[in-house]
């Protein structure tokens, strides 16, 4: 018996204003999401929260029922920012994600267990051993790995496997860069960007000259155009492995978004129709082993109609 | 410093050889390698020979198997690791975890390299790739600048190698999954970034030029401009109501301005992109490094790059143009 799919909230990858971080958290407290990963991952000059409001944030998620974990940045380049990841995995309250192999060198040292965000390379059951004896508890698999890949790997750890979480809704991160794509858009150097970030709450849209979504900009991090949905596949997950399945927070809809996955999951056949009606927008290529950008399910519409 | 070329072929191997590399990488022909392009690298036969030819003049040769294995490839990359102990390579260059712990075990006098594509930026990361797999050197991603990368190596725990020329990756190596994104092919999983297979060339009736990757217009090219390979983190896009390079534009990374500092921070060994270039490529790029690090050597202080050597990379860089990339903070 397949014990019951939990639902988390990813680490918000733009930079909002303090208020409007309360208030998306403040509706999360109140929403049927099971895990929430707090903190900044794309850059360290986001401080809208300071790492002590993360803390508070966090406690109060918890008193609402919440598993509360706090997520590393993901590209590290000075000894500040070394500095705040290792205040971080000492916060000795909360779990951490683990974005880069310093946050799990860090952790190992202390000999406490930390989870592996989806920047961590685990392609293989070795890899996943390796870090499984060094204290891993969870790990959020590869976004580029897909169904057949999970399973292999899942197979050949055995009994002894960590928690499995999948990034199932949101805008793919796809790319980490030394350079500033938003500063660069506003001509802007890095060092004076003037935190413009946050003028643009789900980041820069990326089209072609033909005016396809492509890619998304959101200060040194490159994400998908197209939204990432694999929620109507959530029983495929789960039978494939899967134990959470994330969800990257967006300015509208979120917490609408979560009710829906968590009725769907309670049996409701309907409750995520209103999410199908966004395909528009949306890929799932990687968990069918394909590109990531495309839609499968358009495919095998496509293949039931010949 | 010690000066490592890149090698696609066996010609290529000799060129560098004879135009002054101390250490030539390569890969083999399969997945295993992060420059597994139709027609490139060795078989097993020809690697033996280019060992040959390297060993007899007195330099070394390092194997690249730094792509990360599925559970479904695995033995691909123990057997690329068992060929390579069993060749007599110098070293290997790795970046998955799980392939470093098998090649520690099973060949721990085999010196292990840090692949660039293992992204290891910071003195923690390196620690824990020397603690758990005894590594010896890394090679650094192109995402530092200068002075990180000085205070980086002057409390470094392994050997540090830094690029100095050519093809410039703006992402973190080995956590760019654009090329997946768009082709289902990555450097992680199959060595490649933006596929050959993947590209179309479409000359329009008006003259112009549109290069496609999976379908998606990467750029599209005037009658007259100098169209380039859609390498897609160089193609040209729209954001906002502007048109352009909105990434980074088609350039190759040039260090030679900076030899005396990467000397003075004590860095071990300049790398040369290119795998995928041509003998005469390797030659000509070779022998520029060559010379600059000799006067480097001989006179830091005094050092300073010669207009010929910075015409003669111009020529062999992408869109003639060359950059310090990263190194250089108003880059970024």
């Amino acid at each position: 018996m397949l014990d019951k799919l939990r639902l988390s909230l990813g680490p918000c990858q733009y930079f909002w204003p303090r208020t409007e971080l309360e208030r998306f958290y403040a509706d999360v407290a109140d929403s049927p999401v099971d895990i929430v990963y707090l903190g900044e991952t794309v850059c360290a000059k986001r401080r809208e929260f300071r790492p002590e409001d993360w803390a508070g944030l966090g406690r109060e998620l918890r008193a609402a029922g919440k598993e509360v974990v706090l997520s590393t940045l993901t590209l590290l380049e000075s000894r500040s920012e070394m500095g705040m990841l290792r205040r971080l995995c000492e916060n000795g309250e909360f779990l951490v994600e683990a974005n880069d192999v310093a946050a799990i060198q860090l952790m190992q040292q202390l000999g406490i267990p930390f989870v592996t965000g989806p920047s961590v390379n685990i392609y293989n059951a070795a890899t996943l051993g390796i870090y499984r004896q060094l204290g891993l508890q969870r790990w959020v698999m590869p976004l580029e790995l897909d169904r057949r890949a999970l399973t292999g790997i899942l197979e050949a750890t055995g009994p002894n496997r960590p928690e499995t979480e999948i990034f199932a809704h949101g805008r793919l991160p796809l790319a980490w860069s030394a350079r500033c794509f938003t500063a660069r858009y506003h001509d802007l150097p890095k060092d004076h960007c003037g935190l413009r970030c946050m003028e643009h709450p789900e980041g820069l849209s990326v089209e072609t000259q033909e005016g396809d979504r492509f890619l998304t900009i959101n200060g040194i991090q490159t994400q998908s155009g197209r939204i990432c949905n694999l929620l109507p596949h959530w029983r495929d997950l789960r039978a494939a492995g899967a134990d959470i399945l994330r969800l990257s927070p967006r300015p509208r809809g979120t917490t609408a978004l979560l009710h829906a996955v968590a009725n769907a999951f309670a049996g409701d056949g309907k409750a995520l129709a209103s999410v199908d009606a966004e395909t528009a927008e949306t890929c799932d290529g990687y968990w069918f082993g394909e590109p990531g950008m495309h839609r499968h399910h358009e495919v095998t519409m496509g293949d039931a109609r010949r | 410093m010690e000066l490592v070329c890149p090698a696609g072929s066996l010609p290529a191997l000799s060129a560098a050889v004879d135009a002054g590399a101390d250490t030539i990488y390569a890969g083999l022909r399969n997945a295993t390698n992060a420059r597994h392009f139709v027609g490139l690298n060795f078989s097993a036969e020809r690697l033996a020979e280019g060992i040959a030819y390297a060993h007899g003049r007195g330099r070394r040769v390092l194997l690249a198997i730094n792509t990360y294995p599925g559970p479904h490839g695995w033995s691909q990359w123990t057997s690329a690791i068992d060929q390579a102990a069993d060749l007599g390579v110098n070293g290997i260059i790795v970046a998955d975890p799980g392939v470093l712990e098998y090649a520690a075990r099973t060949y721990p006098r085999l010196d292990r390299h840090l692949s660039v594509q293992a992204s290891a930026t910071s003195v923690e990361a390196l620690t824990f790739y020397r603690e758990q797999f005894g590594i010896r050197r890394a090679v650094l991603p192109r995402v530092l600048s200068l002075a990180q990368v000085t205070q980086l190596a002057e409390n470094s725990p392994v050997e540090l190698e830094v690029f100095g020329f050519g093809s410039l990756c703006i992402m973190a190596e080995g956590r760019c999954f654009l090329s997946s994104y768009v082709t289902g092919e990555s450097p992680n999983t199959c060595g490649a970034c933006s596929p050959a297979a993947h590209v179309r060339w479409e000359e329009q009736g008006n003259g112009t030029l549109e290069t496609r990757l999976n379908g998606a217009l990467i750029d599209r090219f005037q009658d007259g401009e100098r169209a380039g390979y859609p390498t897609l983190c160089k193609g040209r896009f729209h954001v906002g109501g502007r048109m352009g390079h909105i990434l980074e534009e088609p350039t190759s990374l040039n260090t030679l301005d900076l030899l005396p500092e990467l000397h003075t921070a004590g860095i071990t060994a300049v790398k040369l992109e290119g795998r995928q270039r041509s003998p005469g490529y390797v030659a000509q790029v070779t022998a520029v490094w060559r010379a600059a690090i000799n006067a480097c050597t001989d006179n830091p202080r005094g050092y300073r790059s010669a207009w010929s050597w910075q015409e003669a990379l111009a020529d062999l860089s992408e869109g003639s143009q060359t950059t310090l990339g990263a190194y250089h903070r108003p880059w970024q």
